[in-house]
């Protein structure tokens, strides 16, 4: 057998793919096949259900002393636009989501600020636990959680624990880029390591918090550099089964030092399914995987569902990271929207908590 | 493949090559499994076309967009006293062209427009006539079944008179594939009462197949129609296609609503649907030889993954498309061809320019354009 047929057998199988399996299927380019091996792997994690939940996301600040040539969001200490989201303001946005019928989760990711205490994001996740009890509380990227490490002195360990008992329940999969030391070294020479990014995962589900991974392609990574990037993440799912859905952000160049650098375009709609369902085919042991709309547009995220994906992530509210970078999308959607897209797809919507548990009186 | 066992028959009849029934066509509007019917399509594609993705460097190029037919499901369309009502002059039409001409690959023209209350047909022909007499490099493909029509109409001649007088004083090469609809008298009645017929317009096209020039064919869909309707439509193609063979291309036009008297009480479609309607029409169209996955409609993204449901044609450039513009399309208003260039080599496919006949112009082969994402 070539190296190509194999690749193909244990993708149809639905056996374990290695770095020369994926390769070749990436090379291969048949889209339509890996989309329909990537949807019978969905149908065997996730069967007919396809998720959506009622969130909000909160960006508390977005001044940050990391100065990614990715980011179009963050600005230096002194900018103008630069601010933070003060705990009165916060108890405002709060005071709204409390409003929310069904919320179940608050997302929360920010920039790193140079100088805003430890302290401030505890009380941060403090205030709202006592507001929102039963909400899901997923706040802070391992790179958040290096950051206060760094800040404050303390182990990764010790920080999440003083969020966890502050009411933190799981970490958003961001800030993982492309985990090659290479390419972090061009677009974001200043923030956590790859090895770091990994080692908070690994103590965060050691403690019992839940989170998600993600991969961001189309910069100057090479192919082998994200596939490569995947396999670490299912080395680390094998050891810890922790993470629970998995993104991908494809790079939105507008706005951002790295686009203008390296000339960089988005990749077009092709390539983001391509991803999807080789993403999808090579984590097998990540239960979810996730189409984010806002980072893919309403339409290529339906379509994404016939590439192996179960989860359109959430009706957002408010989401500033991305489209600060140019994305064109809305900043929220509603329940019954999604649902009508996941209809359309042949799928069940179900509305689901940060466990992946069906909420009641969701829009079946 | 992987597909359910509902479908099995009808995937064995397309790998054997088999034509497929209307009720085989309904049955796949009612199929979910999106990935499975654009694989299937995609099967077609590449025994007709192989690798080959055309596109046009073109200009399109609207000449009035005063209108006595008034389709409900149109933006473009203007009474003469109406804000933002145009018409050409020789000099104007010329001009447009001429700018257009600054792109030295720049291969023809794509020429549509209203139907306007008081041109005659000499004035059309005469516009046509000048852009052909001073731009002779380029084709001209234009003129829709419903703007044939109505030349015959307004002029007292037949339609192969109409037809010839553009063939041979104008240099028509090739017939646009607009005004289609759905070829239903029910729809048309509802949406589009003041122009052509189904029968008119299919008449048109059987005349020029007669005569040799070619045509194309389309579909808007996404409004009234039922999905039955839809496949009637493309049965319809089919029979005359197999009486003619003169049909060179499909064209899936989904409705967009925005700025339309129609859209008031109809959504857009979703993506999804306007892949499975170019998979379907794909399998149903077994006598076309090209499938057009139109961005200025899908939008780029949705186009870019036509290709890989069974299309082999990206349409063109455009330069300064107007009619879907004015109902609220979002794509750009023109891609570069390094852009189109791009967009096919990311689908692992092989770009080839065309003209409106798909003769291949240029070979691109040594050419480099990057695809960003593969290194």
């Amino acid at each position: 057998m070539t190296t190509i047929e194999r690749a193909r057998a244990r993708a149809e199988a639905g056996e374990r793919l290695s770095l020369e399996d994926a390769l070749a299927l990436y090379e291969e380019n048949d889209l339509l096949f890996l989309a329909a091996c990537a949807r019978a792997a969905k149908e065997r994690a996730s069967g007919r259900s396809v998720f959506y939940t009622v969130n909000r996301h909160i960006n508390l600040t977005n001044v940050c002393s990391s100065n990614c040539p990715l980011c179009a969001f963050q600005v230096e200490a002194g900018d103008p636009r630069g601010y933070v989201l003060s705990l009165e303001a916060l108890e405002a946005r709060l005071a709204s989501a409390r409003a929310v019928p069904g919320l179940s989760e608050v997302h929360i990711v920010s920039a790193l600020h140079p100088e805003e205490p430890f302290s401030y994001y505890v009380e941060v996740v403090r205030r709202v636990r006592a507001a929102l009890p039963a909400v899901e509380i997923q706040a802070f990227t391992p790179v958040e959680i290096v950051n206060f490490a760094k800040m404050t002195g303390r182990s990764i360990e010790s920080i999440l624990s003083l969020l966890q008992a502050a009411g933190l329940d799981g970490l958003p999969g961001g800030g993982a880029e492309i985990f090659s030391p290479r390419v972090r070294e061009i677009i974001c020479p200043k923030k956590a390591t790859a090895a770091e990014w990994l080692a908070v995962m690994r103590t965060a589900h050691g403690l019992g918090i839940r989170t998600n991974a993600s991969m961001m392609y189309g910069h100057v990574e090479t192919v082998r550099e994200r596939f490569e990037h995947l396999l670490a993440l299912r080395d680390l799912q094998d050891e810890t089964g922790g993470f629970q859905a998995f993104l991908l952000f494809p790079f939105h160049p507008a706005h951002t030092r790295l686009g203008e650098e390296y000339h960089l375009q988005r990749v077009g709609a092709w390539e983001d399914l391509k991803m999807m369902a080789l993403s999808r085919l090579v984590l097998d042991n990540v239960p979810h995987l996730k189409a984010f709309w806002v980072m893919l547009t309403l339409p290529i995220a339906q379509l994404a569902l016939g590439f192996g994906a179960d989860d359109l992530d959430g009706t957002i509210g408010e989401e500033k990271i991305i489209h600060a970078a140019g994305a064109q999308t809305g900043t929220g959607i509603t329940k019954a929207k999604l649902a009508a897209m996941i209809r359309e797809a042949g799928y069940e919507p179900v509305e689901r908590d940060a466990r992946y548990q069906a909420v009641a009186g969701g829009a079946r | 493949m992987l597909c359910s066992e509902e479908y099995r028959d009808i995937e064995a009849k397309v790998l054997r090559g088999e034509r497929l029934s209307r009720e085989d066509g309904i049955r796949l509007f009612h199929c979910h499994d999106i990935a499975w019917l654009g694989a299937l399509a995609d099967t077609v594609r590449r025994r007709k076309c192989g690798d080959v993705v055309y596109y046009n460097v073109n200009c399109h190029v609207n000449l009035t967009n005063i209108c006595t037919s008034r389709c409900k499901f149109c933006a473009f369309g203007r009474d003469a006293e109406d804000k933002g009502a145009y018409e050409m002059t020789k000099a104007q039409a010329i001009a447009v062209v001429r700018d257009a001409m600054r792109d030295p690959d720049l291969a023809g023209l794509h020429i549509v427009s209203g139907l306007h209350p008081s041109w005659t047909f000499e004035e059309y022909l005469g516009i046509v006539r000048a852009l052909h007499e001073t731009f002779p490099s380029l084709y001209i493909k234009g003129f829709t079944g419903v703007e044939i029509t109505h030349f015959a109409k307004i002029s007292g001649l037949s339609v192969r008179e109409v037809l010839l007088r553009l063939r041979d004083e104008a240099g028509l090469q090739a017939i646009a594939g607009g005004g289609a609809e759905i070829l239903s008298d029910r729809v048309r009645q509802e949406l589009c009462p003041n122009k052509a017929t189904a029968a008119e317009w299919l008449g048109v096209q059987k005349t020029a197949h007669e005569l040799g020039i070619r045509s194309n064919a389309s579909m808007l869909y996404g409004h009234i129609e039922t999905l039955e309707e839809r496949v009637d439509h493309l049965l319809a193609l089919r029979d005359l296609q197999d009486e003619t063979g003169g049909f060179l291309t499909f064209i899936c036009f989904p409705f967009l609503p925005a700025h339309t008297e129609l859209g008031k009480s109809v959504k857009q479609t979703s993506m999804w649907d306007d892949l499975r309607t170019l998979a379907i029409s794909r399998l149903m169209l077994d006598n076309f030889p090209h499938i057009k996955a139109y961005w200025v409609m899908l939008t780029v993204p949705v186009a870019q993954v036509a290709l890989g449901f069974g299309a082999d044609d990206i349409d063109g450039t455009v330069h300064k498309e107007t009619i879907l513009h004015d109902a609220g399309a979002t794509s750009p208003k023109a891609l570069s061809e390094n852009q189109i260039i791009r967009i096919i080599r990311e689908a692992g496919r092989v770009p080839a320019p065309c003209d409106c006949n798909y003769h291949i112009l240029r070979r691109l082969d040594g050419v480099s354009v990057p695809a960003a994402a593969v290194r």
